[in-house]
This record gives structure tokens, C-alpha cells and sequence, in this order.
């Protein structure tokens, strides 16, 4: 019987091919994709994102702050950042604008800041998919 | 800024509805099958839900 052969790894193209796509990609949720001529996916992909983010904002979510300690808090404070953080310019406006809000209890809070945060990680998928267009690996 | 308050469920079936619609368009590589494996993520989310809810309804007695 033979042994299931492993798929080859295609390497990673210069920085310069798709640098600046997913640097658009993460500051604007579907830009990568608008840039390569992407239009629809990119559109999809836009308003969901930002959708996702501003029903987390409407609900009265929380934005997380890196906060360390014991491990579990590690994970769920960095963690929630970097997520938050993945959102790119819907994030950074929120933060500038002062519509972060403060961590409250009840579980409408809570499903808003698990929006806030699936938005974020959302954009990573699309900055992903955008990679891999611009990387050539994907039409 | 108005408030948006949800149930439980709708909450969760929004998400599983936004989620699923990402998932397909990054996933796939045509049309087709993009919606497809949308409507299939957002099957097994439903799933999920409905499976977790009677779980945490029996568990609780």
C-alpha cells in the first residue's frame, strides 16, 4: 500500500505582490478584494464585516484590552484584542471616537461583544482569501 | 447611538447567518458552490444551536 503523499508547499511570494493588498484588506474590511478587481466578493464580504461590527457596536459590545495574568485571562484578554484589533479601521474609529463601551453585564452585552470580536476575526478570513489571490493561488 | 436587544436566538441565528455567508465566499472556488457551502454551514449552525439548547435544557433538569 502506498503512503499518501504529502501536498507540496508553494512558497511565499515577494512581500511586494501582496503587502499592500493585505494591509487594505485588514484596514478595510473588503478593500483587499476591491483592489484586485474583486468587486462582488469584496462587496460581500464589506458589508457583512461591517455589519457584524456595528450590530456588536448597537447591542453595547465592549472592546477588549490586553490584559494579563493568569492564563485563561491571558487568552481571552489578548485574544479579544487581537480580534477586535483584526477589524482594522472600524476598531481604530470606534476607539478615536469614543464609542467603546464599558464591560456590563446581560447577555445582549455579551452576544455584542462577541460580534465586535467575530468581526474582527472575519476580516482575518478575508484578508486571507486576499492574500491568496494576490499570491496567485486562487482566481 | 440607538440599542439593538436581541433574544438569544436571534442573536445566535444572526451570527451563524453572517458567519456562514463569509465562510462561503472565502471558501470555495465557484459560485455555486460558494452558496452552497454557505447554506451547509449555516445547516450544521442551526444544528449546532438547537443541539447545544436541548442539551443545556436537559442538563438543568
Amino acid at each position: 500500500m502506498s503512503k499518501k503523499q504529502k501536498p507540496k508547499r508553494e512558497p511565499i511570494p515577494p512581500l511586494r505582490v501582496w503587502g499592500h493588498v493585505v494591509a487594505l484588506a485588514w484596514l478595510v474590511p473588503g478593500g483587499g478584494h476591491f483592489l484586485q478587481k474583486k468587486h462582488g466578493r469584496g462587496a460581500i464580504l464589506s458589508a457583512t464585516i461591517i455589519l457584524t461590527f456595528l450590530l456588536g457596536l448597537l447591542m453595547r459590545g465592549s472592546m477588549f484590552t490586553p490584559r494579563t495574568g493568569d492564563l485563561l485571562t491571558t487568552i481571552i484578554h489578548v485574544g479579544g484584542f487581537l480580534g477586535n484589533l483584526a477589524s482594522g479601521l472600524l476598531y481604530l474609529l470606534t476607539i478615536w471616537l469614543g464609542y467603546a463601551q464599558p464591560d456590563v453585564a446581560g447577555h445582549v452585552h455579551d452576544y455584542g461583544t462577541k460580534f465586535l470580536v467575530a468581526a474582527g476575526l472575519m476580516n482575518v478570513l478575508a484578508m486571507v482569501d486576499a492574500f491568496e489571490i494576490a499570491a496567485g493561488r486562487k482566481d | 447611538m440607538p440599542k439593538v436587544t436581541l433574544t438569544h436566538f436571534e442573536a445566535t441565528l444572526l451570527m451563524a447567518f453572517l458567519i456562514s455567508v463569509v465562510l462561503g465566499v472565502v471558501s470555495r472556488r465557484t459560485d455555486e458552490e460558494r452558496l452552497r457551502y454557505g447554506l451547509r454551514c449555516f445547516g450544521y449552525f442551526v444544528l449546532a444551536v438547537f443541539g447545544l439548547a436541548w442539551l443545556m435544557r436537559l442538563g438543568h433538569g
